[in-house]
């Protein structure tokens, strides 16, 4: 199909499609009641049911994916979506696979290929879904850790919780290889979080850096110009830097990384909805765990601490935040058996807004 | 095929360790790639797995950037030189293909295959779906093999994402196409807007990264709020609708203190209310279309019939003043007609404009405003105050008001216009 391409010697100018057309790729049953459904039910974990207001229907079955796809996996998917299905995928925000189809007799065929490939058929629902995913030391420039390893890690310790749905609400959770947060807020959020200033190559800073920019990046202005060793270079206020990591993108003999300075730091109670509550930031809970390759134990098991904790305590419908919201931040960090420390309390711009203005205590 | 026979698998005891257990494992994917007999990527994925031992043995990167594009663009690639090459020859170059997906990440079980051949025709054979801007990833490529991979799935009606200072891929959730609490056509809107702007796309010129997503209801399934510049999040103005016969069966299912504790009480403006025979009663005025309700008794309750999208400007994730989420600059504007439409383009357009002209480099649209005061911003971009922009008004008295009267006298003026005009 492609090969004729290929032989061009010059390179051609582009098409400039933009975004594709999806109607072409969708389920016809889904084209036919665009803009028309009425409403959907799950008939069990893992499977959706919409109906619409002309009364058809259409099912969807969600598997769990490793994201990072082999071609090889891809056909797998295909052929389940060729031979059970109706040849009709999309995928969520984070990162399952849908498998759509015209007729439920089609369902268990799906389901019953898909645990013998070996996908997690769920992530409907109050479960937890898939972990999003950044890129980590598997393709990042910069990366602290690897997002693949930790989602691999921490999936396999929920898997029970992805395929069914007794969460009280749903949840989200998220990883980030470095402080820039590219996984984004979640109910948890696991994320590297730097404990020391950069180590800096003093040889490459003047050939690597563009030094002013490098100034001008750092938020706390702990960076400045300097002669070192008789060369031009950078250097850091070591009192005021806060080790975010900011400067290490552009200018890499900024070295952030490190042993003894990438840690995992988990934050809790991100929320995108604007349901019952307003959408919300995650708040840090646990910092300086060790960045232990290859399965991230200690993330894990603090991971575990909290989903239980709020599965056991949380009610229906109360996500993550909104359930610490009602008990208060003593019971979590009793509930959870996590301390609170001085770092927990907030020293950035508007931190006196997250004090408590209040006589509301809890006792 | 002497290549594959002598070639040295890498040992991977850490990646190893990444294969046990009930989720699908990224390492398997990666073996098979490494193992698949007489193609050409086997020997790159070899050292791409080389590589990735190395750093969990270490626990650091060794990737670095570079500049790699395509014939008549400047993003869309995101260039990757191993700093071990010595050690992994073979996965030196490792550059990624950031590609649009469909609008609500529709696809065919046959152009799914057609990309897999394409990538392994002219890549590594690994693919992401999706990244978080929403881009298909085609990972893992040759500098000489960026061009021949982007025109093959340039072939096939695929075109790159941004990268860089630039409008970036956009994403728009399922919406219309399987879901009843979508409030607009958002494959419509998602392609108008960035199909309008693409050169701002694939020739970046911004000052920063500019992001755009959609979704079709308060529930923002794309996370929108906290990850877009210009956030469309769907919305109604008029009345919920209820179905009462709907709503005793689901007391009736539920049981009385389930409704009350579960629905009425997690109200965030205690809008609704239980009658005494089971029927539900909504204060419209104080709702404000947060979706609890409507998730909760999905048959019983609905959205109204005028329907359009509030948009929120300025999220973002940390660097460098911190996190900040879009905050409410258009409280309603209609999607209905192909007009409503080509208004949110013009929207979109004023304010990339307004980006564009007005943010420092490396400045987020959040920042910028932050930086300059709501005020100034709206002012720009020529709309008008409004009370549903503000948590509460300014509690600090630290401003200029003598204008005050003036600009009291055009509110009042607005408000007779909007009046008359229903």
């Amino acid at each position: 199909m492609t090969e004729a391409k290929v032989a061009t010697k010059k390179p051609r100018l582009p098409d400039e499609h933009g975004v594709p057309d999806p109607f072409q790729y969708m389920h016809p049953v889904m084209k036919k009641n665009y803009g028309n459904w009425a409403y959907h039910d799950r008939p069990r974990p893992g499977v959706l049911h919409h109906v619409s207001k002309s009364g058809d229907e259409i099912w969807t079955v969600r598997a769990g994916t490793q994201r990072q796809m082999d071609v090889y996996t891809i056909r797998d998917l295909c052929d389940i979506a060729d031979t059970q299905g109706d040849g009709f995928v999309r995928f969520t925000t984070r990162s399952n696979i849908e498998f759509m189809v015209g007729s439920f007799e089609k369902v268990p065929a799906i389901i019953k290929a898909l645990g013998e490939k070996g996908y997690p058929v769920g992530g409907t629902g109050n479960s937890v879904s898939m972990i999003s995913h950044t890129q980590g030391w598997l393709h990042c420039d910069i990366p602290g850790t690897d997002a693949s390893g930790v989602v691999k890690s921490l999936m396999d310790m929920m898997h029970e919780e992805f395929i069914k749905e007794e969460m009280p609400n749903r949840v989200r959770i998220t990883t980030s290889c470095c402080q820039i947060n590219c996984g984004g807020q979640g109910d948890i959020a696991i994320n590297v979080q730097y404990t020391k200033p950069p180590k800096i190559n003093h040889d490459l800073v003047a050939n690597v850096c563009e030094r002013p920019a490098v100034v001008a990046r750092c938020p706390v202005a702990a960076i400045r110009p300097a002669i070192v060793n008789g060369k031009p270079s950078l250097e850091v206020d070591e009192q005021k830097c806060v080790c975010c990591g900011a400067c290490y993108p552009p200018c890499p003999p900024m070295q952030i990384n490190g042993a003894d300075s990438t840690k995992i730091a988990v934050w809790v109670g991100g929320k995108h909805s604007n349901a019952r509550s307003k959408p919300a930031f995650h708040k840090l809970v646990v910092a300086n765990l060790p960045n232990n390759a290859p399965r991230w134990p200690e993330v894990a098991e603090v991971v575990r601490k909290i989903l239980y904790a709020y599965k056991d305590n949380a009610k229906d419908w109360e996500r993550m935040g909104e359930w610490i919201e009602r008990i208060g931040w003593p019971r979590f960090f009793e509930l959870t058996g996590l301390a609170f420390t001085k770092h927990h309390i907030d020293t950035w711009t508007g931190s006196r807004h997250n004090m408590n203005m209040s006589t509301h205590i809890h006792f | 095929m002497s290549a594959e026979e002598t070639r040295k698998v890498h040992s991977t005891p850490n990646l190893d360790q990444l294969e046990d257990g009930p989720w699908p494992s990224f390492v398997t994917g990666l073996k098979r790639l490494r193992d698949s007999k007489g193609k050409k990527y086997a020997g790159m994925m070899n050292d791409l797995l080389g590589q990735l031992e190395h750093s969990y043995t270490n626990r650091l990167g060794y990737w670095k950037g570079g500049t790699v594009s395509v014939f008549g663009y400047g993003g869309g690639i995101i260039p990757r030189f191993s700093e071990v090459a010595d050690k992994f020859p073979e996965s030196k170059e490792f550059h990624t293909l950031r590609v649009q997906p469909p609008a609500g990440l529709h696809y065919t079980t046959d152009i799914l295959r057609q990309m897999c051949d394409i990538w392994e025709e002219h890549g590594s054979g690994l693919i992401a779906f999706h990244g978080q801007s929403g881009d298909i990833m085609f990972q893992g490529t040759s500098t000489e093999n960026t061009q021949r991979a982007f025109d093959a799935l340039n072939d096939i009606g695929f075109d790159l994402g941004g990268a860089g200072p630039a409008l970036r891929t956009s994403m728009s959730c399922v919406g219309h196409a399987r879901c009843e609490v979508s409030m607009y056509d958002e494959i419509k809107a998602h392609r108008s807007v960035i199909n309008e702007f693409l050169d701002e796309m694939h020739r970046p010129a911004f000052p920063y990264k500019f992001k755009f997503k959609f979704s079709g209801c308060p529930n923002d399934c794309v996370n929108a709020i906290h990850r877009a510049d210009f956030a469309v999040i769907g919305t109604w103005k008029d009345d919920m609708k209820v179905d009462q016969d709907e709503v005793k069966a689901y007391v009736g299912e539920v049981g009385r203190k389930y409704m009350i504790d579960s629905v009425i009480s997690m109200c965030p403006t205690r809008a609704l209310s239980l009658n005494d025979d089971d029927t539900l009663e909504v204060d419209n005025k104080s709702c404000v279309r947060c979706m609890h309700c409507l998730n909760v008794m999905k048959k019983a309750l609905s959205p109204g019939d005028e329907r359009g999208a509030s948009i929120l400007i300025g999220g973002k994730r940390s660097l460098k003043v911190g996190d900040l989420m879009g905050t409410v600059v258009i409280p309603f504007l209609p999607l209905d007609t192909d007009e409503d439409y080509e208004n949110l383009v013009e929207l979109a357009r004023t304010v990339m404009e307004f980006f564009a002209e007005n943010a420092l480099e490396h400045e987020r649209i959040g920042e910028t405003i932050d930086r300059i005061g709501m005020p100034a911003f709206l002012e720009a971009i020529g709309v008008n105050p409004d009370p549903n922009m503000v948590k509460h008004p300014r509690t600090s008295s630290y401003v200029r008001t003598d204008d005050f009267t003036e600009e009291a006298e055009k509110y009042f003026e607005r408000k007779a216009r909007t009046e008359a005009a229903e």
